[in-house]
């Protein structure tokens, strides 16, 4: 996908520096290059979450960390509670749910000890309803989400709130199960 | 009147992009369901007539080979679109009188035809042609209208929907409404190639002209009362919602809100002056009344609930607007100098997105009912409201400036598309385009 071919066009600087210019097994380099923190550095500050939560870069890692812990940015830990960037909601609702709150307290804490780093919060509403009540409610969502990065330590500069609305789901079926992948608010960072 | 022309010069910046070679969005028209026992009516082709011509007749006298509109098929799918009347295809007709014509209406008769249309259209050179027409009653064999304008070739067609206009409201007491135009959303492609246009339409899906393209969503287009601006909210600012205002004919747009949130669902004064807008830059989603420079503006909402989609009373005194204040999605009216709103819908627990008749006394909304969200019209006096569509998620509903339909959007399978429906829910219309999603439309005001 695009996020692993960006992640390997970045780790090649790193690769050559290890002098694993082979061609060797791309999961295997990339791992490796994850656990160096010289290289952990140029993936962190090169590679983009593509906003539709973590899970394809967590996939080529995961095993390895395991065994040797993780020596990079907490956001890219596949284990952490960070690689979570979507809190769900119920319809027509604003509140985060309890499900949620250790996820988005994660963020706050994290956002607390790495001032530098900035978060967009998009809401977003599922399919039902007008267009611009759900721009609203999207962005009461995410308003409540900031609300509770703010109280947790998070400063009003980390955070900025945008809403789609209903305008881009992230699931397109009309049942129940793709309606409630789309009441969420998305934490998108900009690194 | 106003003319739409396809603009040529627009402000700089964001997305915009002029459409040449560009499919256009046709919209086409089916009626779905018409009124039991539509009217029979005949309208005769109209006869062709050019002034004589021999080798020594100046250029500007010579005619089009033949007419450059079929005056009488505009006509005919006109009055046969509005479901209340069922033309006699002309391969049927026994004879086709014109307006010089003596009428035999046993011709017509036989058809159970109650009307008859006969008209001319005359060349009269340089571009300009005469139109005229008489429609009968053919059981009391009685002329009950006639007229005759003249146009040049450009403003053939919309003679068309003038001749529909006269003989529609003659035959049903209500004023016309097939000169007028309707703006649209369209959306097409997936992912990161998906493209947003905002269209304007004559009323009959003819004609599309491209005001504005972008990579991202554009909502809530609002038609200025004299038809000649339109007023838009669109997310192309990287996600952060502005509000723009754009000539029709020259394309230029300014942007006339773009504060912190959300700057969205413009409605028009009636005086045309100002907009009532949705903005969030203190906090949440209010109402607010904002001058077209965008400087100054007043706050109509305070409350913590979501305040949205305003839409101002023809009287311009108050202004009606979605709100969850009381737990729900309701209607509540408002002045337009603020104050306390007033809830105006009680039926259901989801009332939004009002659209008002032009003559103040009936509202439009999504209403939901049984899971499904639905078009409903609700009587402002005795507050009785009717369910008009079947749809599941209809959305945007807007009047006609005759007050005799709405049109909205809703889906068809995963395909977005558009409806009409008239007041009294007896005739449903469908309007698509070839491919890809439209939503979001604005019935125009009367042409001025």
């Amino acid at each position: 996908m695009k996020l692993w071919t960006k992640t390997v066009l970045t780790m090649l600087p790193a690769l050559m520096l290890l002098g694993c210019g082979t061609s060797g097994e791309v999961e295997e380099e990339t791992d490796s290059g994850v656990s160096s923190s010289s290289s952990a550095g140029d993936l962190d500050s090169s590679a983009t979450t593509s906003g539709v939560g973590s899970g394809d870069m967590a996939s080529g890692e995961g095993m390895g960390e395991q065994e040797l812990g993780f020596g990079g940015d907490p956001l890219d830990d596949p284990n952490s509670l960070l690689a979570k960037r979507v809190v769900y909601f119920d319809f027509d609702q604003t509140d985060i749910k309890s499900d949620f709150l250790a996820i988005v307290q994660a963020h706050a804490e994290y956002l607390a000890n790495n001032s530098s780093v900035q978060v967009t919060l998009e809401g977003h509403a599922d399919e039902r309803g007008t267009r611009e009540y759900n721009i609203a409610l999207g962005e009461l969502r995410a308003n409540a989400v900031q609300r509770m990065l703010a109280l947790q330590g998070a400063s009003a500069s980390q955070v900025r709130v945008i809403s789609y609305g209903e305008e881009r789901p992230a699931a397109l079926g009309h049942d129940e199960d793709s309606l409630a992948l789309n009441r969420r608010v998305e934490f998108i960072y900009n690194r | 009147m106003y003319k739409i022309k396809r603009f040529t010069n627009i402000v700089s910046g964001f997305y915009l992009l002029l459409l040449a070679g560009t499919a256009q969005a046709v919209l086409n028209i089916e009626i779905t369901q018409g009124v039991e026992g539509a009217v029979p009516l005949a309208v005769v082709p109209f006869s062709w007539q050019v002034p004589p011509q021999n080798p020594q007749t100046p250029a500007d006298l010579v005619p089009p080979k033949k007419p450059p509109v079929d005056i009488a098929a505009i006509v005919r799918a006109d009055l046969a679109r509005t479901g209340r009347f069922d033309p006699l295809p002309p391969k049927d007709m026994l004879a086709r009188p014109n307006v010089d014509s003596t009428i035999n209406f046993s011709n017509w008769r036989i058809f159970q035809s109650e009307n008859l249309v006969v008209g001319t259209l005359q060349y009269l050179g340089a571009d300009r042609y005469k139109i005229r027409f008489r429609l009968f009653d053919v059981f009391k064999e009685k002329q009950l209208e006639g007229f005759s304008f003249s146009v040049s070739g450009n403003d053939l067609r919309r003679a068309a929907h003038q001749v529909s206009d006269i003989i529609y409201e003659k035959l049903t007491g209500e004023r016309g409404a097939f000169t007028t135009s309707v703006a649209y959303v369209t959306a097409a492609g997936v992912g990161k190639a998906r493209r947003y246009s905002l269209w304007i339409a004559d009323a009959d899906g003819y004609g599309p002209q491209s005001m504005m393209r972008s990579r991202e969503p554009i909502l809530s287009p609002a038609w200025s009362p004299d038809g000649t601006h339109i007023a838009y909210a669109s997310l192309e600012d990287n996600g952060h919602q502005a509000v723009f205002v754009q000539n029709i004919s020259s394309g230029r747009r300014d942007k006339v809100s773009s504060y912190k949130g959300i700057n969205g669902a413009p409605s028009w004064s009636p005086d045309g002056k100002s907009l009532a807008v949705t903005l969030s830059k203190d906090g949440n989603p209010e109402i607010y009344v904002i001058d077209l420079t965008g400087k100054k503006q007043r706050r109509l909402t305070r409350h913590w609930a979501i305040d949205t989609e305003p839409t101002w009373t023809p009287d311009g005194k108050t202004v009606i607007f979605t709100s969850d204040r009381g737990g729900r999605p309701q209607l509540y009216q408002v002045s337009s100098s603020g104050g306390k709103a007033r809830r105006l819908t009680f039926e259901g627990k989801y009332n939004a997105k009002a659209s008002v008749s032009q003559d103040g006394k009936k509202v439009a909304m999504i209403h939901r009912t049984d899971g499904k969200y639905r078009v409903a019209v609700m009587d402002l006096k005795s507050g009785n409201l009717r369910v008009l569509t079947d749809g599941s998620l209809d959305e945007s509903p807007s009047f006609a400036p005759n007050g005799g339909m709405i049109i909205y959007a809703t889906s068809a399978g995963r395909r977005g598309i558009l409806k009409a429906v008239s007041v009294d829910g007896n005739i449903h219309q469908r309007l698509t385009i070839p491919e890809g999603d439209v939503r979001e439309p604005a019935w125009s005001p009367f042409p001025q």
